[in-house]
């Protein structure tokens, strides 16, 4: 039992290091901040969460513990990479876009004339 | 959104109180007397102001079915999250970057503001799509692959699988 | 065999980290500098957790969520300031 568990754990540490490490390279690679954003989240939050559950295999011990940075992890991260998309497109960032402007629907709804604060709801 | 009555108000206080001590035995990790009794109290202290702003999620809407249909959902999303991973990483190894992003938009069904940041986190963790804005029920969606362009569709491929599980939950 | 399986995921996190440092330096915007930030932070959270695998020290795994936390809120702090709304 305890050496399934152990081998369950290093799988998964190596995956989690292989996709760390591509988070990075998508960071690197991609030509804007929007597919930027989409590598690094993507798969620095599954990256992230199986090294960290591969400790608590590992350690059954810590097992909850790190179950809570893992749940941590799987709900911070969306919202972080949320609210950075959304800053990026208000500053005035365009994405890159490959097919024409027909790919940007989100256009109509920011004028960048207009106060941002006006739509923003009381926080 | 319901109704704030003074029944609804308790069941969210008791919510909210039951999720703070729930995070501290986990963080704990110990059943030891005087930690339970301090994170009870301390959770107790922290739920008072904080109920408000947290959740419109009241006790009732727990049921043995909601609890089948919470697990089903986590591992629709688990599964998603692993062929995210592999799409992203097959875009970033292939030497071309295989890469035809833009950002669409669609309507959602869903009412609750819970649910709606349920599907946007989801919506972020799932292949090539990372949502950018909700303007009341419309979703914006950085899709680094579009394949269409009309909202209908957009719906059924992006969101399609999580809203039919989240309505049936909320 | 667990020795070799915990250089090996060093290695690819080092790389990772060098890889994210490099769009840190290289810019061009602040957004994209918090995106190499925040990939940064979730990079040293799994390495927080492993380290203290490695020392047997219990106590690290707080500071990694500590950290978690912290960063996360940077994160979204930095980008409320970008947004002008702050």
């Amino acid at each position: 039992m305890n050496e399934l568990l152990t081998y369950a754990g290093m799988v998964l540490m190596l995956i989690g290091g292989i996709f760390l490490f591509l988070g990075g390279l998508g960071i690197f690679r991609m030509p804007d901040t929007y597919n930027r954003l989409q590598a690094g989240t993507k798969a620095t939050t599954l990256g992230g969460m199986s090294v960290i559950l591969s400790i608590g295999l590992l350690e059954p011990s810590w097992f909850v513990k790190t179950l809570v940075l893992v749940i941590f992890i799987a709900l911070s991260n969306p919202i972080s990479s949320h609210a950075l998309a959304r800053a990026n497109y208000k500053r005035g960032n365009r994405p890159y876009l490959k097919g024409g402007s027909e790919y940007d629907q989100y256009k109509e709804v920011y004028d960048p004339q207009e106060k941002p604060d006006k739509e923003e709801e009381k926080a | 959104m319901e109704k704030s009555s003074s029944g609804g108000k308790v069941t969210r206080f008791l919510f909210t109180w039951f999720l703070l001590f729930v995070v501290w035995l986990m963080f704990t990790s110990t059943f030891a007397t005087q930690e339970v009794i301090t994170g009870a109290a301390v959770s107790w202290l922290i739920a008072i102001p904080t109920n408000r702003f947290f959740t419109n999620v009241r006790l009732h809407h727990f049921s043995p079915l909601t609890l089948f249909y919470i697990v089903e959902y986590l591992f629709i999303f688990l599964w998603a999250l692993l062929v995210a991973n592999l799409d992203v990483a097959r875009r970033v190894i292939s030497p071309t970057l295989p890469i035809n992003p833009g950002i669409v938009k669609f309507k959602t069904s869903l009412t609750s503001d819970f649910a709606k940041m349920i599907l946007a986190n989801s919506i972020t963790l799932t292949p090539g799509t990372l949502s950018v804005d909700i303007i009341d029920d419309t979703f914006y969606i950085h899709w680094i692959d579009v394949k269409s362009l009309e909202p209908e569709e957009c719906r059924q491929e992006i969101a399609g699988k999580f809203e039919k599980v989240l309505l049936k939950i909320f | 065999m667990l020795q070799i399986i915990i250089y090996i995921t060093l290695g690819f996190m080092l790389f990772g980290i060098i890889f994210s440092t490099l769009r840190f330096i290289k810019g061009p915007t602040a957004a994209d500098r918090t995106v190499a930030l925040d990939t940064l932070t979730t990079i040293s959270v799994a390495l927080l957790v492993m380290i203290s695998y490695i020392s047997h020290r219990f106590i690290y795994v707080d500071i990694a969520l500590v950290y978690g936390v912290l960063g996360f809120i940077g994160v979204l702090v930095i980008a409320r300031y970008l947004e002008g709304a702050l």
